[in-house]
Formats: structure tokens, sequence, C-alpha cells
């Protein structure tokens, strides 16, 4: 019986395939249980980053208090969530009212499900990875709607109204975005194209280039019609209208409260995510490292997968920097050491992902994730830097700019990936 | 444009229930919400988002000052004045003291009428800041509240080294100045014209040129110059109609006629013209303040103005240009140490009746940035 399971465990090793696609359900409950936590301390981080960025951007420290540097911030703002009152509306209607979270965090959480962290990390692997993932990230809309409407008030339901028309028409310009980088992946020898999430970065991987840099500039202005529909998709400033703050209160989740409201924050922090990713996998290469067809060979390949360690002992380094410019006082020893101890941790992780056997696997989930923080930085700084749309303007922008584009760019692509083969072959003639 | 003498109210007593007018949605905004900077209250008729009119309902910072000024001596009377528009307490004080000087036949020395001047130019400066901060947090954008409430906080510390209280500053006296000024008052003021000049700039930079705040701040909150005669409008929001009307040019006080300096004025009346008059008002301040700081002249900083207040019976109207509009007061005096009548004809007050006109047609998310370019403050509208 236990060699059986053990078997049944060790089977999964070494195959090439994702533990959904190979149907090892040990190794799925396994990768489900990382992705989760993986996502869980993302948020968290993001959180912690979003505020000490936009801090620093606005000439202010952000959160000091709470730990050095308000590094338990965070965890502080959870507690506090958790502990706080459960308020419900006694006007609300109470199940939708209830349900409307949780519907908003399934959403966001499922699309992880076929998330390529590398050519094996995955949940699962489907042939429909993409279709899965923009139909499942839509679903939040529905969450959003009945929070506005159930919480039977005002505000929410503006909120809601807004929100519902607006991802519901930046899924279009973001579909033909998509469908775009579809055709791109059929250029090869079959001439079939695929939909599954590792399929497209394989497909960028085997024409050796990132989409985005595919029939220059075709593949740019699609990463730019997806990049602009997805921050009205995940409701992030400039387009933040649902919850816009100074209009609204906080729009459909006004009348939430405590762990209720965290749920939606937690929903729309791994929606951001979840977009990121399907933006890195599509179109920079997902799990791909930075130039894997002009700069190879063994040293290049050492060198790049140096990168991970060598991340975390700078951050490591910085903790320590910091905590020698700590204030020279007993009352900041706890947060001295604290802080040291934190670029202690850090720098051992580092170290740990020096060494070779580590550091040939960790790679491509150390590629995504950095593709997928530069992304967070860009929703921060978009934060930072820009005032908000009104509600007609955003519509104009994705009815009237992004929706022609998206259907002119699908058009050209369509054109140029039907012609090149042939062109390319009378250019051969001719020459 | 409507008339505004032909404006038709809200029929908020009586909705329609008709299956047509389902759309309709009366909301509140207010008195406690994020945007309406204090408490004021607006109730709003919406079709969908479209604003089909609204009504502002004020009151919910009134402390009756015109009231209290009837049971106080002159000179007590006059911290309160700074408690009305307490982000800036310096023109308050400026205007009611030259109101009283007026009544009583005085006038300032000449030292304290700059210093009086430079004070009141920073006020404007520290008044359009807080203003450009906050407008700019209800558009969206959350940076430039940050960089603004850095640059006023080196005004407040003028202030502050200058009469020790950074807000509500009581200043001035009736006569002249509480205070002479500190050693290093003119280093001080130097320093901060020199370091805000970039600062403005930067400002700018975030927000002048930006495609998203020109979308939304242009044509939105439109008020035809002949409109915001009618209404009483004054200030930035009249100049951004294209009325050059400035109390500083057109009936000099203090001693506004020693400077030279600009009126901006816009073309379209829009939120865009009025931002960028204040911004140019604020430059023109600092020519202002630069002018006068090299030349406050020496000598004594307080006319001779009896211990005990007691004007002689009569009444007087005297308006200033504060960085709202024009800041009246109307002082009514029965040869008694107190006022036996005090009317303030406060600036966001009547500038607030233009609200409505304004916000017709206009979206939800307009009748906020209206607001915000009226640059109201609560305690000086219900006073």
């Amino acid at each position: 019986m236990i060699h059986a399971i053990i078997d049944y465990i060790q089977s999964y090793l070494g195959s090439d395939k994702t533990p959904g696609a190979a149907g090892n359900i040990f190794w799925m409950v396994v990768y489900i249980l990382l992705v989760f936590v993986g996502l869980s301390v993302a948020v968290i981080a993001m959180n912690w980053l979003e505020r000490k960025i936009l801090a620093h951007m606005q000439v202010r420290l952000g959160p000091m208090r709470v730990g050095p540097h308000g590094l338990l911030q965070p965890i502080a703002d959870a507690l506090k969530l958790l502990l706080k009152e459960d308020i419900m509306p006694a006007e609300a209607d109470k199940v939708v009212f209830w349900i409307a979270p949780f519907i908003v965090v399934l959403a966001a959480f499922t699309v992880f499900v076929v998330v390529p962290f590398g050519p094996t990390h995955a949940i699962t692997d489907m042939n429909i990875g993409i279709l899965f993932m923009l139909g499942v990230s839509s679903l939040s809309v529905l969450g959003i709607v009945t929070a506005g409407w159930a919480s039977n008030s005002h505000y929410p339901l503006i909120g809601a109204l807004r929100s519902s028309a607006q991802m519901v028409s930046y899924e279009v310009a973001m579909g033909l975005a998509v469908v775009s980088v579809i055709l791109m992946t059929s250029l090869n020898d079959q001439g079939v194209g695929t939909l599954s999430m590792i399929g497209i970065v394989q497909a960028q991987q085997a024409q050796g280039m990132w989409f985005i840099f595919k029939f220059f500039p075709l593949g740019l202005i699609g990463f730019f019609i997806f990049a602009i529909a997805m921050v009205a998709e995940t409701n992030r400033a400039p387009f933040d209208l649902p919850e816009a703050e100074s209009e609204l209160t906080a729009g459909f989740h006004t009348e939430y409260s405590g762990f209720r409201w965290s749920l939606f924050f937690l929903a729309e922090y791994s929606a951001m995510i979840a977009v990121s990713s399907i933006a890195v996998t599509l179109w920079l290469g997902g799990w791909l490292r930075p130039f894997p067809n002009l700069l190879t060979g063994p040293n290049w390949d050492l060198i790049f997968s140096l990168f991970p360690g060598a991340t975390f002992v700078f951050l490591g380094a910085l903790c320590f920097y910091n905590a020698a410019r700590m204030p020279k006082h007993p009352l900041f020893r706890i947060q001295t050491i604290g802080l040291a101890g934190f670029g202690v941790v850090l720098a051992l992780i580092g170290l740990v992902l020096f060494a070779p056997p580590v550091r040939e696997r960790i790679g491509d989930i150390f590629w995504f994730s950095a593709k997928v923080a530069a992304f967070m930085y860009l929703y921060i700084w978009y934060r930072g830097t820009f005032p908000r749309y009104r509600f007609d303007q955003l519509m104009k922008v994705g009815w009237k700019v992004l929706l022609p584009t998206g259907l002119v760019l699908l058009i050209l692509t369509a054109t140029t990936a039907f012609a090149a083969p042939s062109v390319q072959e009378w250019l051969k003639r001719v020459l | 444009m409507t008339d505004p003498n032909t404006l038709s109210p809200l029929d908020l007593e009586t909705p329609d229930k008709t299956f047509l007018d389902a759309n309709e949605l009366v909301i509140n905004m207010g008195p406690q919400h994020p945007a309406t900077h204090g408490v004021l209250r607006v109730i709003l008729r919406l079709d969908g988002e479209k604003v089909l009119g609204l009504e502002c309902v004020i009151g919910y910072l009134h402390r009756g000052v015109e009231k209290i000024a009837e049971n106080r001596t002159y000179a007590m009377f006059n911290p309160y004045v700074d408690r009305m528009d307490y982000v800036a307490a310096v023109s308050n004080g400026l205007g009611y003291c030259e109101a009283v000087e007026k009544l009583l036949s005085v006038e300032a020395p000449p030292r304290a009428q700059y210093i009086r001047v430079i004070l009141t130019e920073l006020n404007r400066i520290a008044s359009h800041q807080l203003w450009l901060g906050t407008h700019a947090l209800d558009i969206g954008a959350i940076t430039p509240l940050f960089y603004t409430f850095r640059d006023r906080e080196e005004i407040l510390k003028i202030f502050e080294k200058y009469c020790g209280a950074r807000l509500t500053t009581h200043a001035f006296r009736i006569g002249g100045l509480q205070y002479e000024a500190y050693d290093g008052f003119e280093k001080d003021v130097k320093n901060f014209v020199s370091f805000v000049k970039p600062k403005i700039d930067e400002y700018e930079e975030l927000l002048t040129t930006n495609r998203i705040w020109l979308e939304r701040t242009k044509n939105v909150g439109v008020i035809s110059g002949k409109d915001a005669i009618a209404l009483g409008v004054t200030g930035p929001v009249l100049r951004a109609s294209g009325v050059k009307w400035d109390i500083r040019k057109a009936q000099p006080y203090a001693n506004y006629k020693n400077f030279e300096f600009e009126i901006p004025t816009g073309l379209n009346g829009d939120t865009y013209d009025r931002y960028m008059v204040r911004m140019i008002e604020m430059r023109q301040s600092l020519r202002i303040i630069e002018q006068a700081v090299v030349g406050i002249p020496e000598g004594p900083i307080m006319a001779k103005v009896p211990k005990v207040i007691k004007p002689p019976v009569g009444e007087v109207y005297h308006s200033i240009e504060a960085p709202k509009g024009e800041l009246g007061y109307f002082v009514v005096s029965d040869g008694s140490t107190q006022p036996y009548r005090l009317r303030v004809r406060p600036p966001s007050f009547v500038n607030l009746q233009a609200l409505d006109i304004m916000c017709r047609g206009q979206l939800v998310a307009d009748v906020i940035a209206v607001i915000g370019t009226l640059d109201i403050v609560l305690g000086e509208v219900d006073r």
C-alpha cells in the first residue's frame, strides 16, 4: 500500500508534463498549495511595496512604525481586518452580500490554475488555457456587480454599474490583442496555433522571439492594447472608476468592512498578478530568460542562472545597509536586529539559490516572477502619476481607440502572418 | 447658457413615480464625503450619471461668527475672522483690520503695509497650493497633494516664526501689525521665493500637459463671464471666465498700487482655465513678494490707535481680494466698543451659488471637479 503511494508520487518525477496534464493528483495538490501560499505572500509583499514605493514617489516615508521600515505593517493590517466587527447593512440582501466577495476571490485565484511558471511548473496545462484565463478572470465582474447591488445603497450601485460596463468593454479590446498573439503562435511548420499557455511560450521559444517584438511594431501595439486594457480590467488607476474614492467614496465595496473587505483587497491584487502573468506569458516570453536565442551557450546559461541568487543576496545586503543606518538608540535595538535578521534570511535564500541543483530548477520561476514584478511596479507608477479618467472618457478610450486599433491590428497580423512565408520565398528567389 | 435668474429650482419633494422616470436618481453627496471639502452637502438629481440639477445644503459648520462680532469689542473679534477661511487666515485678518481702520480713519504705517502685503501674498500661495493639492486629488491624481503640502510647509514655517501660529495666524492688529518682523524675515522670504519657483514648475509638469488632466478639466464646469457677474462670482473663477476684475488693481487697498503684477484671465471659463489662472497667480504673488521684500521701509509698525477702539457712528464696506475672491466686511458702528452689526461677504459662499449652473448636464465626476475648482472653504461658507 505504502509502496504503491510512494510509487505514485515518484512516478511524476522526471515527467515533462505539468501535474495536471500528467494526471498526478498528489503533485497537483502540492502545486496548488504552493501557488496559493506564493500568491498570498506576493499579495502581502505587494501591499507593503505599493505603500513604500508610492510613499517615496510622494516625498514621504510610508509605514515606518510596525517593524523595521514597516515590514510587519501588512501583517498588522491583516490582523486588524480579521478582528474588526463584521458589519452587514440592515437593508442588504444578506445572502448575496455574503457571497459576492467569495465570487471575486474565487475568480481571481482560479485563473492561476493555468499560469505557467515554467515548462512543467504549472498546476495544469489546458489546451484552451488562455480562453480559460480570460473567461474565469472576467467572472469577477459578477462578484462586483452583486456586491454593489446587494449593498442596497446608491454609491455601491453606481460603482457596480460602472465596473460592469468598464470590464465588459475592455475585455473586447483585450481579446483582440490576445487573438493576434494566437495567430503568431501558428507560424510553425504545421501552421497550427495553440491556446495553451505553455504552448504559447514554447512557440516564442521555437520562433526565437518574444511576441512583443514579432512583426515589429504589430506585437508591440498588441502588447500596449493589452497593457492598457488590463489596467482597466483590474480597476486600477487611472481607470479606478468603480472605486473612485473622491466620487463614490469607495465604489462597490463602500458597505464592506473587515474580513469581507480584505477579500476584495486580496482579489484585486491577485487579479493584478493574474493579468500581468497573461501579459508576460503572451508577449514577454513567460519563463524564458532574456535573450534565450542570442546569448546562448553554457557560459551565458551559467551567468543567467546566477541571477536569482544574486537578487536575493542583493536584497539581503540592502537590509544590512539599512540596518547599519538605523539610529543608534536602545529603542531601535530590536528593529535593527530584526532588519539584520531579515537580511540574513534573504541572503541565506540567495546562497541556497546559488547551489547548482537549485539554480538549474529555479530559473524559470525567477524570470517569470521578475517580469510580473515589473508589471506590478508599473501599476504603482501609474497610480502615483495619473489623474482618473471620467466614465465617458473611459468608454471612449475603450470603444473608439482600443477596439478599432485592436481590429486593425488583428487584420494586419493575419495578413502579415499569411503573407510572410511567401514573401520570404519570393525574396529568396529574387535575390 | 441658461440665464441663472431663470433656473428652475430642483423639485425634490415630488418624485415622479412613472416608469419613464425610473432612471432618475436622487443621491445625497455629503456632508460626510471625501470630496466635498468639509461638510458641504449636495443633493444631486441624476439621470444615470448625468446631473440634471443639484442643490447645496450648507450650515453644518455654522458658528454664528457675525453674531459673535456684536458681542465682542473690535479687537477681541479680530481672531475670530481667522476661523472663517482658515486656509487663508491672513487675508481675512487683513480685510477686517482694514475695514475697522477705514471706520476709524487711520492708516497703517508703511512698514506695516509692506509686511502685510508679503504675508497676505504668502498666504495666497499657501491657499492656492492647498487648493491645487485637493483639486488634483479629487480628480484622482494623488501625488500633487504631497508636493504642495511639502512646499506649503515652508510658508507655514515663516508664519510660525513671525507670530507663533501656523494656520489661524492673527497676524495683524487694527492699525498695524501684531509683531515686528523677526530677525531674518526678509532672508526667509527671499529663500522661500527662490525655493518655490521650481516647485511650481514641478506641479505644472505633473498636470498642465497631462492628457488625462486635460480631458478631465477642459470644457468642464463652464461658466460665461456674463453668468459669473450675474451670480456675483469673484476671484479666480471670475477671471478664468475672461473678466479682468481684481480688487488689488480695481480698488487698490494696502499698498498694492506700488507693485507691478499682472492679472491673469482665462478664455473659456472652464476648469482648466481656472487651474491655469491660479497657477499664474501663484507666480504673480511671488513677483509681488519679490518687490515688497526688498522695499520694506524702517519705521513704526502701529498707527496711533486708542487702546479702547470706539469708532465714530457710521458704516463702512471694505473688500479685499482674498485668494478665493472678493472678501468684504460691512461694519456698522453705533459709537460703542462693539460693532452694531458686522456682515461678511465671503467669496466661497457666493461662488458656491454657481455650482448648480456649472454642473447641469455634466457627469457626477465633474461635480467633484467643479467643487474642487470653485475652491470653497466651508468655514467661510457657513461662518
